[in-house]
């Protein structure tokens, strides 16, 4: 789960990570409100959403003056802000963070992350802070320094001073460093949160080491331990179709193709979907609908594939383990008969019980295609969907 | 032989008296899997299924010889039953529970590392469908008639996904030696290559298919082991070609975060390391099948 930079930056501090003044607002007058709260004469008003490059994107505007800030923050209110790593549907900033412009002499970079081949937490860390590190590791790898920590013993001095030294730092600086270090190590830890980025941190003209931008994803997993983190959860962020699917116990992702698919289990919803490529088609979207498919999750699932105005087609591919074919079967005609669906339904089902299973779909006197395989059910989805596109234009 | 379990191994169930246990270890005795009891803490000295309930995995270590542990535990503290486990003495451990924290899990490695690795527990999972060595006893969730007995050690990421891929091998009747399903979670108990390493000193299988997907880079490192050390065909399957980078896709570990983990790269690493790559799902157990004739 991502937060939003005022939100890590309140975490940072509480940590002993030093940050500039600033506040949140959610219209033009409170925004004006913080600036006037806050020290300084010129100001950074920062669009907060869920993703990096902000700047690029316009998301964050410095201000000379109050009025200024009235301007920049009813620019960035309510506008959906497209940068690279959003995609081209943007994300909606619904707040905007408002804080003291920090002028600095020299920027570095700083993340922990939990690395999944070492199964330790790693520290990574550059002296030429303020560019994305995927361009530094192309252009400058060598600028890159990864420090390995080992979780059961934690992050030692030797190693945090390690870094402190690359940024270049001496004396209370350097002190501050560690002290900056050892603070984020330990809102990873104690938080469960799997990424933690500061990039810049910077040195400000006054010598001080500040966090100018800061960046926290949690583990979904631990949340139960971590209420506190779990509110600062913020839905506009996500697609609402992934929100809505996660509620029900359902795992979704939109994507760009026209064949819905739903499928029970990651692993074989990610091979339907490759299935359906090399078939000649594109999914829609990935979804698993799990184990023990009841047939009120079966049609929530039907609801969420259908909500995507592309789709054309809609292939379900269950295996059946532990629950039965049958009644995985019954779930589907009772769904399709809800909802009175209009475009064609292809159904694969195998497993438990696949012949009782079929016979119920064909006995139903529904439209429904099945098919006995993998290979079957995606030739024929996509057959179904080049016929519908003939039949009919986009959008009737 | 298969491998990791068969038809003898003592196995205990953690988290015997919930649902869930419940329901798994009465699948497990039907299909003949040696169950001699199980652990809830706070029920020690009653029965369940007819098998005694132990308060603590020692006790039950003691009392009924266990090997094997099987956890259904829920995930808030199923990592502190893998450990107990592994302190008790159990040889080999399958986690089933789905949603252990990770940081919950790079304990439980440091602590496995703590053991000497001669007496290191092994542990499969969590987030898997656990183990079955068909035709001789089953350590997890699978629905067990979809395997024939055979020569084909099968290793998986996915649930469903390996229940595909034993289904399209029944159906072309190639039997399994052993299926591990070791997990969709970042930080697992075993990875491709460990278990890679096993089948490879197992005189009955013959043939190994492996079924990755997105997301780190086990997968690579099997497939240099498989360079390196290995004397049988190696299959392999990667899910996800259609996956978009940055998105998680169902299983925690199932992510693209670096341009190495997709599908796609990963096929072409394979490729160079000598694995005969199987694009099309549907063509696993066909693959499998053009392997074991090769192989005579």
């Amino acid at each position: 789960m991502d937060i939003h930079e005022y939100q890590a930056k309140e975490i940072l501090a509480e940590y002993g990570v030093k940050i500039a003044g600033g506040g949140l607002a959610y219209n033009p007058e409170e925004a004006v409100q913080r600036a006037r709260e806050i020290d300084g004469n010129t100001f950074v008003v920062k669009a907060q959403i869920h993703s990096g490059a902000r700047g690029k994107a316009g998301g964050i505007k410095v201000c000379k003056n109050h009025d200024e800030v009235k301007v920049a923050a009813e620019e960035l209110l309510d506008k959906k802000l497209i940068t690279h790593q959003t995609g081209p549907a943007g994300k909606i900033c619904s707040r905007v963070y408002i804080e003291t412009e920090t002028t600095f002499t020299k920027e570095f970079y700083l993340c922990f992350l939990i690395d999944r081949s070492s199964e330790c937490v790693v520290m990574i860390g550059s002296a030429q802070g303020g560019m994305e590190i995927e361009q530094l590791a192309k252009t400058n790898p060598k600028a890159i320094k990864k420090v390995y920590i080992e979780p059961a013993v934690g992050l030692q001095d030797f190693q945090a001073r390690e870094m402190a030294f690359l940024f270049g730092l001496e004396g209370p600086q350097l002190i501050h460093a560690i002290k900056t270090i050892k603070g984020c190590y330990r809102a990873l830890r104690d938080l469960d949160a799997n990424m933690l980025e500061i990039n810049p941190l910077v040195i400000a003209n006054n010598g001080d080491l500040i966090a100018l931008d800061a960046k926290m994803s949690f583990d979904e997993n631990a949340l139960f331990r971590h209420h506190r983190i779990a509110e600062l959860r913020d839905k506009t962020q996500v697609d609402p179709r992934e929100t809505g699917a996660s509620e029900h116990g359902l795992s979704y992702v939109g994507l760009d193709g026209d064949i819905g698919c739903i499928i029970n289990g990651a692993g074989l919803a990610m091979a339907t979907m490759d299935m359906i490529k090399l078939a000649g088609g594109e999914p829609a979207n990935f979804l698993d609908v799990g184990g023990g498919a009841s047939a009120e999750r079966t049609e929530r699932a039907f609801r969420l594939v259908l909500a995507d105005k592309n789709v054309k087609v809609i292939l379900v591919n269950i295996f059946a383990g532990i629950n039965r074919c049958d009644w995985i079967a019954e779930g589907v005609v009772h769904a399709v008969k809800n909802i009175d669906m209009k475009i064609p339904l292809v159904v694969r089902l195998s497993g438990t019980n696949a012949e009782l299973g079929r016979q119920i779909i064909n006995e139903s006197g529904l439209p429904i295609i099945t098919a006995n395989t993998l290979a079957e059910a995606a030739e024929k989805a996509v057959y179904a969907r080049n016929q519908m596109i003939e039949q009919k234009p986009r959008g009737l | 032989m298969a491998i990791l379990i068969n038809e003898q191994t003592r196995i205990i169930v953690q988290g015997f008296t919930g649902k869930i246990g419940t329901f798994h270890a009465q699948e497990m005795l039907n299909y003949g899997s040696n169950i001699v009891g199980g652990v809830t803490p706070g029920k020690g000295g009653q029965q369940h299924l007819n098998l005694p309930i132990f308060n603590t995995v020692k006790e039950a270590v003691q009392v009924t010889g266990a090997e094997a542990s099987i956890i259904f535990v829920p995930p808030a503290f199923a990592a502190d039953s893998i450990m107990e486990a592994a302190d008790a003495g159990i040889k080999y451990c399958v986690a089933i529970t789905d949603g252990i924290p990770t940081q919950d899990m790079m304990t439980v490695k440091n602590f496995l590392r703590c053991f000497h690795k001669n007496e290191r527990m092994l542990l499969t999972g969590p987030n898997c469908a656990g183990t079955i060595s068909p035709g001789r006893a089953m350590l997890g969730i699978m629905p067990g008639h979809i395997y024939l007995q055979g020569n084909v050690g099968i290793i998986g990421r996915s649930g469903t996904l390996g229940y595909e891929a034993a289904d399209q091998m029944k159906i072309l009747n190639i039997g399994i030696s052993t299926s591990v399903g070791i997990g969709g979670d970042p930080i697992i108990g075993s990875s491709h290559r460990d278990i890679l390493e096993r089948f490879e000193s197992d005189p009955e299988t013959k043939v190994i298919l492996m079924i990755g997907e997105i997301g780190g880079s086990q997968e690579v490192e099997a497939g240099i082991f498989f360079k390196n050390h290995s004397s049988k065909p190696l299959v392999a399957y990667i899910a996800g070609l259609t996956a978009p980078e940055g998105r998680r896709m169902g299983h925690a570990g199932a992510i693209i975060s670096s341009a190495s983990e997709s599908a796609a790269e990963k096929i072409a690493a394979l490729k160079d390391l000598g694995v005969t790559i199987c694009q099309n799902p549907a063509a696993m157990g066909r693959t499998v099948g053009e392997a074991l004739i090769k192989c005579g």
